[in-house]
């Protein structure tokens, strides 16, 4: 439906822009009718039955049961029209399409932190092509932050110790404001961002500008490195599952009964491990909570989709290539391009820590993992979830 | 039926020695005047005293979350976060919704009115309980006591909703001892509630059927039924967010397999009827008001008694409809949506009963009356913009932005606090036997009327536009209507000291007040003004339905020592 646009709505950038803001016009004709009404009548009884007498004595009217029939059925009809919109648009706003661009998102106090699939990094900026799906998935690493964009009128919580989602194909090239929504403490109000929405042709040349391995090589090397292929092994000899195919599918789970193996049973898997057992297995794994950071949670959750998930998933091949730019400073990407090979069979000695390099504040930091060195192990042992953000500025 | 006077004051006693209620004064001894010295006060057990007490205590908050609101309001001037500091900012909008909410919006109606009011409407001599009543005016006491010990040592910032693991984990500040504060604060609510119940049940005077009573009396009971089921799940609630900072016991918190998410159901469970606390008895006043000043009965008084109940009932099923963004599942905001409109349907129901009870009416512009009509105009405003919220989709982009703060102070100030003015002004000739000026009342309801709507219209349009809640500095765009945002905080801010005035100046100058000023039907007018301390001299015996208006002759006071009847006041009670 296309309405005449209101004053006083922001920018419609994205497919449900629209929309939303037709059952805004709606909503916003039966407020005026109502108001209006309910208005007009009051001055027009006020004036009218004004007293003019001190001992006036209107006839009393006790009511009338057609009239409070009409006016409860009436507005009931009315309110019902209001909510199926609403439910259909929110229906639409919430089921996430299968064909869109990932992107992960980790909010922290104050800043929202994005990896793309091909590995970019980026904070407070989120660059994404017109008119193609893309879909975000979201974490926190303290406290609830809320991911709003007005001009695609969307908006998310995002809530710690779970995954949540939102997605949007946008319209317009520009640059649109994101906000925090929720209260997330004393920097609330700065913890903005933009989201700078492009030509997909800018949008592949900057995506080819810079960035680090993506996230599932990233992942697959903490899974080296933290020691989950000793038990999770490739064939069925392990002591505990084998992860290869998992993604997506149903797992009969000990005492719970079929569980689908999501993005959140698999973070719940490696952080609470005991909470629920695939069937035929022992609860010998130890958790590794506080291990690994959010972002690392999201790479290892990578890597396990990219095992036996259809090609076009295509998380480890897109940055196979090695020796890319230097990214633009403006984008805020990781300066980190030079390795390559994510696919190879890599040493723990020579995976970091900081493979998982979030976004973090400084280009040192985000560089310092890289360059080698032995500490793999213990980079990623002392990363705590609270306070420090990211895994190697720490 | 002859000697009308005798029952109203002497106007003529020249007024010298001061204090309100003197016996000379009066003419006859009355809850005021009955015994003097603070201890009579601090220990009283009469629901009218009480009620006062009420009103000194909850005016105090006002006055401080009215400062912290200006302070607000001031720093959203310019766009950047020039006048306080971040931490600051959130202090001050946390304490304002604390104060506001906990400490005077919930208490206002049905602890200074509903205390005041409601023994007299039904026809009794006191609540049923009126030395619990005199515990739940300490509790408040002690509950502010604690809050204003926590802004005092640095205050807290997690905003009135405390939201974890912020609340919990995350923020520095005195968020057990803010905690604590309400949470004995809510005590006090349990207990008025419960006091109401009972009152209502077993006190009412001969002949005073359920249906023959106020409505006000309807929306208070309603009100009581949400303060005593809901307020303990606030106070456990509270008391979790205390035991997780202090000993993390891990129901909230994630890392310890707490979900903070479960925070928000527990609260809003509360918080949500809680809104209903506030709002119900404002609707309560309003009927009143309607009804007196245009000398009719309410049009469909059980649909309008009956709708209170259904809200007080569908107010507890909607709490959800504050987790639609909070990855609830899609098909509990289904639900939660669907309940919320039908919520919506009660309230409607009311508005246009209200506005039909004016038909054919004898409507005068009295303050009370003004106050009342201007409810009705933002309530429905405020209710119509909640329909917005309710639906899902649109709430997506609304929530969390100026279009919810603009919503729920069309609510809470433009429905709670104006049936509470409105109230105060209609009472206050019983309250204090003295009238307020009519030509400043009238003024005052102005003032506050266009300053209400220039500080919150833009507010609609701020949060539709994207801006969020809670943010010390802003994008510059949203510069022009906080602009106009603040320049109505300050006209409001003005208005509400025009009563604030003259109230203090008519407890000692105010003309004398009669026990009828407004010729309207409520028992509480057939008593003198102010009333005696045991209400009424002998029992009343309720003959007459509810608003039933008859010519003032026929409108027996029960005066002192003889039968007497009021005289319509109007000649003497509005001139200005």
């Amino acid at each position: 439906m296309q309405l005449p646009r209101l004053p006083f709505t922001p920018e419609q950038a994205s497919t449900v822009s629209g929309e939303v803001d037709a059952l805004y016009t709606y909503l916003v004709a039966i407020t005026l009718f109502f108001s209006v009404l309910v208005t007009a009548l009051i001055f027009y009884f006020a004036v009218k039955y004004r007293r003019r007498d001190e001992n006036e004595l209107p006839q009393p009217i006790a009511g009338s049961v057609k009239l409070e029939t009409m006016w409860t059925v009436i507005p009931f009809l009315i309110s019902m029209t209001i909510f199926v919109w609403g439910a259909s648009l929110y229906f639409s706003l919430y089921r996430m399409p299968k064909d869109a661009i990932e992107i992960y998102v980790v909010g922290k106090q104050w800043m929202w932190k994005f990896q793309h699939t091909e590995g970019q990094r980026e904070i407070n900026e989120l660059h994404v092509p017109v008119g193609a799906k893309v879909k975000l998935t979201m974490t926190t690493e303290d406290v609830i932050h809320s991911f709003a964009v007005p001009a695609f009128r969307i908006r998310t919580d995002v809530v710690p110790g779970r995954y949540t989602y939102a997605w949007f194909e946008a319209t317009k090239t520009g640059r649109y404001h994101l906000f925090c929504t929720e209260f997330c403490g004393t920097n609330h109000s700065g913890m903005t961002g933009w989201v700078e929405v492009m030509e997909p042709t800018a949008y592949q040349a900057w995506l080819a500008g810079g960035g680090s391995d993506s996230p599932a090589a990233q992942g697959e090397k903490l899974f080296q490195s933290l020691g989950c292929a000793t038990c999770h092994r490739a064939d069925t000899q392990g002591r505990g599952p084998v992860l290869t195919g998992v993604f997506g599918k149903m797992q009969r789970i000990q005492g719970v009964g079929d569980v689908t193996a999501d993005e959140s049973y698999i973070r719940e898997s490696i952080t609470n491990p005991a909470a629920k057992v695939v069937e035929g297995f022992q609860p010998i794994m130890s958790s590794y909570q506080g291990q690994v950071s959010e972002e690392q949670l999201l790479q290892l959750i990578a890597y396990i989709r990219s095992l036996g998930a259809p090609a076009q998933e295509g998380t480890t091949m897109t940055n196979a290539g090695a020796g890319q730019q230097e990214p633009s400073t403006t984008t805020g990407i990781n300066p980190d391009a030079q390795r390559s090979n994510p696919l190879g069979p890599t040493s723990p000695n020579q995976i970091q820590g900081n493979t998982s390099t979030p976004g973090g504040l400084s280009p040192q930091g985000r560089r310092s993992g890289q360059t080698g060195g032995g500490t793999s192990q213990t980079g990623a042992g002392s990363n705590q979830p609270r306070g420090g953000g990211n895994s190697n500025n720490r | 039926m002859s000697s009308h006077d005798s029952s109203n004051p002497l106007p003529t006693e020249p007024s010298g020695l001061g204090a309100i209620g003197s016996r000379a004064r009066f003419g006859h001894e009355n809850y005021i005047n009955a015994n003097y010295g603070i201890m009579s006060w601090l220990l009283t057990k009469d629901h009218k005293r009480i009620g006062l007490l009420y009103l000194a205590s909850i005016t105090v908050f006002f006055i401080l979350g009215g400062i912290y609101a200006l302070t607000i309001r001031l720093e959203l001037l310019t766009p950047a976060g020039d006048v306080v500091q971040p931490m600051t900012y959130n202090k001050l909008f946390t304490q304002h919704g604390i104060i506001m909410i906990f400490f005077f919006l919930i208490p206002s109606i049905p602890a200074v009115l509903g205390n005041f009011l409601v023994p007299l409407m039904i026809g009794a001599k006191d609540l049923a309980f009126p030395k619990l009543n005199l515990l739940s005016w300490y509790l408040y006491l002690a509950g502010a006591l604690f809050t204003i010990w926590a802004l005092l040592n640095g205050g807290i910032d997690t905003g009135w909703t405390f939201y974890t693991p912020y609340s919990t984990t995350f923020s520095n500040s005195y968020v057990v001892a803010a905690g604590l504060g309400i949470f004995i604060n809510g005590f006090s609510s349990i207990l008025t509630g419960l006091n109401f119940i009972v009152t209502i049940h077993t006190m009412r005077a001969p002949g005073m059927t359920w249906f023959r009573l106020p409505l006000f009396i309807w929306s208070h009971y309603a009100t009581s039924l949400i303060m005593v089921l809901g307020t303990p799940v606030i106070a456990i609630t509270i008391l979790l967010v205390a035991l997780e900072r202090i000993v993390h016991i891990g129901i909230f918190d994630p890392r310890l397999g707490g979900d903070p998410v479960l925070f928000q159901h527990f609260f809003w469970f509360y918080s949500h009827p809680a809104v209903y606390i506030m709002i119900l008895p404002s609707m309560g006043v309003v009927s009143e008001l309607i009804s007196t000043h245009s000398r009719k009965n309410i049009f469909g008084y059980s649909f309008v008694a009956f709708s209170s109940l259904a809200i007080a009932v569908f107010g507890f099923l909607v709490w959800g409809h504050h987790l639609f963004t909070s990855s609830q599942s899609v098909y509990a905001g289904m639900i939660f949506s669907f309940v919320s409109f039908a919520v919506a349907i009660p309230s409607a129901v009311k508005v246009f009963n209200w506005t039909a009870t004016l038909y054919k009416g004898s409507i005068t512009y009295d303050t009370p009356m003004l106050y009342a009509l201007g409810f009705i105009g933002l309530f429905t405003l405020g209710g119509l913009t909640g329909l917005f919220l309710a639906a899902l989709g649109l709430d997506v982009h609304l929530t969390d932005s100026y279009f919810i703060v603009a919503h729920f102070h069309y609510i809470m100030v433009g429905g709670a606090l104006m049936g509470y003015l409105g109230g105060l002004h209609n009472w206050w000739p019983k309250i204090t036997g003295r009238m307020y000026p009519e030509g400043w009342g009238r003024f005052g309801a102005l003032v506050i009327f266009v300053g209400f709507n220039l500080t919150f219209f833009p507010q609609f349009l701020l949060g539709y536009l994207g801006m969020p809640r809670r943010y010390h500095a802003y994008a510059e765009e949203f510069q022009v209507l906080n602009v106009m945002s603040t320049a109505g905080a300050s006209i409001l801010g003005v208005g509400l000291l025009i009563p604030g005035i003259y109230f203090i100046w008519s407890m000692r100058y105010g003309k004398f007040a009669p026990a009828n000023p407004w010729a309207a039907t409520g028992l509480e007018w057939r008593t003198m003004s102010p009333p005696p301390t045991e209400n009424f001299v002998r029992t009343p015996i309720v003959t007459w339905e509810a608003y039933e208006y008859r010519p003032m002759e026929e409108m027996e006071v029960i005066g002192p020592d003889k039968r007497d009847t009021a005289q319509p006041a109007h000649g003497e009670a509005s001139t200005t």
